[in-house]
């Protein structure tokens, strides 16, 4: 690939961060609300103000936060915040910054996140595959069929229906948090287990609810690829089975599929927040649940934005790395 | 032509109604979906007609009562009668469903149409738009946008609209490229060059071709509305009044149902929604199956 | 001479949705090495079920029903599984129809050909299968280098002569070409096809060319099988094929080609081909046949060696008639359809 090509898809990137930035700062100024308002006003309920100090604080926080200057003034300065990944500041935990916030949540994310999007990915395509090739038994052509029926269901529902039948009806695995309660977490092998013990059940049903669209969309995918004449001339060759399933096959129902990938990676992030929701675990999920019930805006945007750049360059990051799968891009 | 002189060898056609029964034999996924959604219209449409809808609303009845008679799906920690609820639910998802899928669909359509057909400026800015916003997680705008909203005057409605906000695009593609495909296609050159006019080839041509794609693009904006909406609902951005599926789901969670025992709260609209979700799934994968016969497994 | 290829009575039936199709009805065949065979005929008539047939590669829902194909010896359709996978490529060996998309794309092309030969010989050094996989190349006029490339790097004509290339690779005994130049320019077409000619000589392997192109036909085999409904019409040496075919479908096929000498006029085979899930009683091209006879209605043709050594499967041959008597209906036919086709069933109903 040129190295034109390379700055072109940079470029591309750069415009979708500015794109993400301008929705994030335009909506919350067409509604009426003003957040810094409203968060004093639920400090002043529960604190005890005098409504007049209120004003005065507010004016206060709100020239500290740029939202009395006129409105492309501030559109620049929120610019070029980001631009230094200066995500803002929490209305609810100040001083913490967002960033700080998010920094502090991410490991859990990423943890959870990476495990569950490579195994879902790499088993989803191999029983697609599989399930689409004739020569497999019947029975693992039809192991696939319940995955795929699981294709349409959020991993949010197979994660409460997983927390009645293990969690809450056999009592196997933990209904939530990341630790048993009133553990003190210790850098020793009870800890981990106790983690490991916490993070089944949110990463069986991030796996398997996100499987399905890849046994589904490989199979659909398998079923063209054995049409094609280069997989009946590998027959007509006398290769065996495997390597005509393994090179022939597979390497190219594959290439796609990554595409696929790189156009999923928003949905994932999607699914681990919700599912982080669900089983209260710690993580960037939570903190922007903790932030949608304590109305605190800069946190939502922050990690709005956070997410849709992270999806954003790995998404280009993948287009980049495609061309050394597929030899017809290389040129 | 010669041979209708000759006697063939007689044989019976099918009546249509065989065919499509045969076909839907056939069609495993397309059958079932169907047989699930009929079944949840059945259940919602009875409902409506039995219930109280006000029990379907907190402190209508007595509170964290497993179910029983009286109620068949328990009531919850706020004190409504879960069936009521559910009922209520599914009406309100469907109507969240079909009318952000249909808007979706309809901008989709017209978008798609216009700016495949004339192309030009429109055509670049339409792909454009489209390109920069795949990247960006629809889901995280629709939570600055319902988290811009002031939580009190969030209805079904405005659920809809925010969720068909950004609904638009997959619809915009899919005709996009349809389009571009049949403008280039023999019968659209025939017309043009006997003269027909813009709208006579978009509404006698063109159109009648697309109505298939048209159908899959409405069960598949149905299903990502349906899915939109209950993933807002879960985290709490729904209309909190309402009894939509995913705020029940939500109000459980918050009030720690499996830790208290109140397995029966968040169990039914879940299940309830799998089966939306399902069906509506398997709708549209049946619908892929009749619309593009390569997919078609072998048996 | 002995006999490099003998298919006999190969029954092929597919099982569809809308009944049982058979794509190949009681199909023998004889072929000597070194020679080469057209199998021509329309699309669905059988010509490629029956490549397949041959490489036991069809696949469900059809089936091989019946029958035998014997190659060198060894028949094939008593062989496992696993043995077949060997006997592929070594003993028969197919030159795809599509070339364009027959390569792997993301597999260079040496890759492609050394798997060939591991398949059937893993004890040769990697540097034999090389050595042997460069030799392939030169001998279809492609140069080393072409080893080291990517099929997207290669022309359409140099595609077509990688996979002819992979074809030869274990010396086969019969080769099966399934419309090899299809997709070709008529300047690469004529190329390839000598190639196959070239590499066909050295081998000394019979080849059937499968293919709708009469004049590509005319200019390469030795015999041609015309195909219909799943059998076989007429089988006879590429002249008289031309110049006296005797099937009267062979003739409206000889009749339909465009020549020299009659420039314009082109007659067109009137009615339609048969489905394979309707094929008609009695001889499968009665509804069509411009002298069709009771007994063709209801009696399916045998195909049967007439006196020269032709095979033909027609009454028109076998009821009694005298080769002299066939001759003087055939000239009465040509007057049939000399007429507009129209006027042509007016006259038999």
């Amino acid at each position: 690939m040129s190295i034109k090509k390379v700055l072109q898809r940079l470029g591309f990137l750069l415009l979708v961060i500015w794109a993400a930035s301008t929705i994030t700062f335009f909506i919350p100024r067409l509604s009426s609300r003003n957040p810094i308002r409203e968060r004093f006003a639920e400090l002043a309920r529960t604190g005890g103000f005098s409504p007049a100090d209120l004003e005065i604080i507010i004016a206060a926080y709100s020239a500290k936060f740029g939202i009395d200057r006129p409105l492309l003034e501030q559109y620049a300065s929120y610019m070029g915040s980001i631009a230094r990944f200066d995500l803002g500041i929490s209305l609810h935990k100040y001083p913490k910054t967002v960033w700080e916030l998010i920094m502090e949540a991410l490991p859990w994310t990423i943890g959870l996140l990476l495990v569950t999007t490579i195994l879902s990915f790499v088993i989803g395509n191999l029983l697609g595959a599989v399930a689409a090739w004739p020569r497999s038994p019947g029975w693992l052509r039809a192991f696939a069929t319940p995955f795929v029926l699981l294709q349409g269901v959020p991993p949010v529902l197979l994660g409460v229906l997983l927390l009645f039948f293990i969690g809450f009806r056999l009592k196997l695995l933990p209904l939530g948090g990341a630790y048993s309660i009133g553990r003190v977490p210790q850098w020793d092998w009870p800890s981990f287990l106790d983690l490991l013990k916490h993070q089944i059940l949110p990463a069986v049903s991030l796996i398997f609810g996100s499987m399905g669209a890849w046994v589904l969309s490989m199979r659909g995918m398998g079923v063209t690829i054995q049409g094609e004449d280069y997989v009946n001339f590998a027959e007509h060759k006398g290769l065996s089975g495997y390597t005509i399933f393994k090179d022939y096959y597979l390497r190219n129902a594959l290439l796609p599929q990554v595409t696929g990938f790189a156009l999923a990676l928003g949905t994932v992030f999607t699914s681990a927040i919700v599912a982080e929701q669900i089983f209260s675990l710690p993580g960037v999920g939570s903190v922007l649940n903790d932030a949608i019930r304590a109305n605190d805006f800069m946190v939502i945007y922050g990690i709005v934005l956070f997410i849709t750049i992270t999806v954003a360059s790995l998404m280009v990051l993948v287009e980049l790395i495609y061309p050394l799968l597929d030899p017809r891009i290389r040129h | 032509m010669a041979t209708i002189a000759f006697p063939q060898p007689e044989v019976r056609q099918p009546s249509r109604a065989t065919l499509v029964l045969r076909y839907l034999r056939r069609n495993k996924s397309l059958s079932v979906g169907l047989l699930i959604l009929l079944f949840l219209v059945a259940f919602t449409v009875i409902g409506l007609l039995t219930i109280n809808p006000k029990e379907a609303y907190p402190l209508a009845v007595r509170a964290k009562q497993p179910p029983s008679v009286t109620y068949p799906f328990g009531t919850d920690f706020f004190g409504r009668n879960l069936y009521a609820a559910m009922v209520i639910g599914m009406w309100q998802t469907a109507l969240i469903g079909v009318l952000a899928g249909g808007l979706g669909t309809l901008i989709g359509v017209v978008l798609g149409f216009t700016s495949a057909y004339f192309g030009g400026i429109l055509d670049a800015t339409v792909k454009g738009i489209c390109q920069i916003l795949t990247p960006i997680p629809i889901f995280l705008i629709q939570v600055v946008i319902a988290g811009s909203i002031d939580r009190r005057s969030v209805t079904i409605y405005t659920m809809a609209l925010i969720v068909v906000l950004l609904a638009w695009m997959g619809p915009t593609l899919v005709i996009r490229s349809q389009v571009l495909s049949m403008k280039e296609r023999q019968f659209v050159s025939v017309a043009k060059l006997s003269g027909v006019g813009d709208m006579g080839i978009i509404f006698g041509e063109i159109l009648p071709n697309l109505l298939p794609f048209i159908a899959a693009s409405f069960v598949t904006q149905v299903f990502v509305s349906v899915y939109a909406s209950f993933y807002l609902a879960v985290v709490g951005l729904g209309p909190l009044r309402e009894p939509l599926l995913g705020n029940i789901i939500w109000g459980a969670q918050l009030q720690g149902a499996f830790f208290n025992g109140w397995w029966w709260w968040p169990i039914t609209p879940a299940v309830a929604m799998v089966l939306i979700l399902g069906s509506l799934a398997l709708v549209n994968m049946g619908l892929d199956e009749l619309a593009n016969p390569r997919v078609r497994r072998s048996e | 001479m002995k006999p490099v290829l003998q298919v006999l009575n190969l029954l092929v039936t597919y099982y569809t949705d809308a009944g049982r199709a058979k794509a190949l009805d009681d199909v023998s065949l004889t072929l000597n090495a070194g020679e080469k065979l057209g199998l021509v005929g329309e699309s669905g008539s059988g010509k490629s079920t029956m490549a397949l047939a041959m490489m036991r590669m069809i696949k469900p829902p059809g089936r091989i029903e019946g029958g035998q194909v014997i190659v060198d010896g060894t028949e094939l359709t008593k062989l496992s599984d696993e043995e077949m996978l060997k006997a592929r490529l070594s003993k028969i060996a197919y030159i795809p129809q599509g070339a364009m998309n027959s390569l792997n794309p993301v597999l260079r092309i040496g890759r492609q050909m050394v798997d060939a030969i591991k398949a059937h010989d893993d004890e040769a050094s990697r540097r034999t299968i090389e050595e042997r996989c460069m030799e392939a190349l030169e001998s279809v006029d492609l140069k080393r280098s072409v080893f080291k490339m990517y099929p997207h790097e290669l022309s359409g004509g140099m595609k077509q002569r990688v996979c002819i290339a992979i074809g030869i690779l274990l010396n086969p005994k019969v080769i099966i070409a399934d419309e090899p130049t299809s997709a070709l320019d008529v300047v690469t077409q004529r190329q390839v096809m000598e190639t196959i000619d070239r590499v066909q000589e050295q081998l000394g392997a019979a080849v059937i060319l499968i293919g709708h192109d009469m004049g590509l036909m005319a200019q390469f085999v030795d015999k041609v099988a015309v195909m219909y409904a799943g059998r076989l019409a007429e089988v006879s040496i590429v002249r008289d094929m031309f110049t006296d075919p005797k099937h009267p479908y062979a003739q409206a096929l000889i009749r339909s080609l465009p020549s020299l000498e009659n420039k314009g006029v082109f007659q067109g085979i009137p009615g339609l081909a048969p489905s394979l899930l309707r094929i008609p009683s009695g001889c499968a091209f009665h509804p069509r046949c411009p002298y069709r006879m009771d007994v063709c209605t209801t009696v399916r043709p045998e195909l049967e060696t007439l006196s020269n050594g032709r095979q033909v499967a027609c009454h028109l041959y076998t009821e009694g008639l005298t080769d002299a008597g066939a001759n003087g209906i055939q000239e009465r036919h040509q007057s049939v359809y000399a007429r507009p086709a129209v006027k042509d069933i007016d006259n038999r109903t």
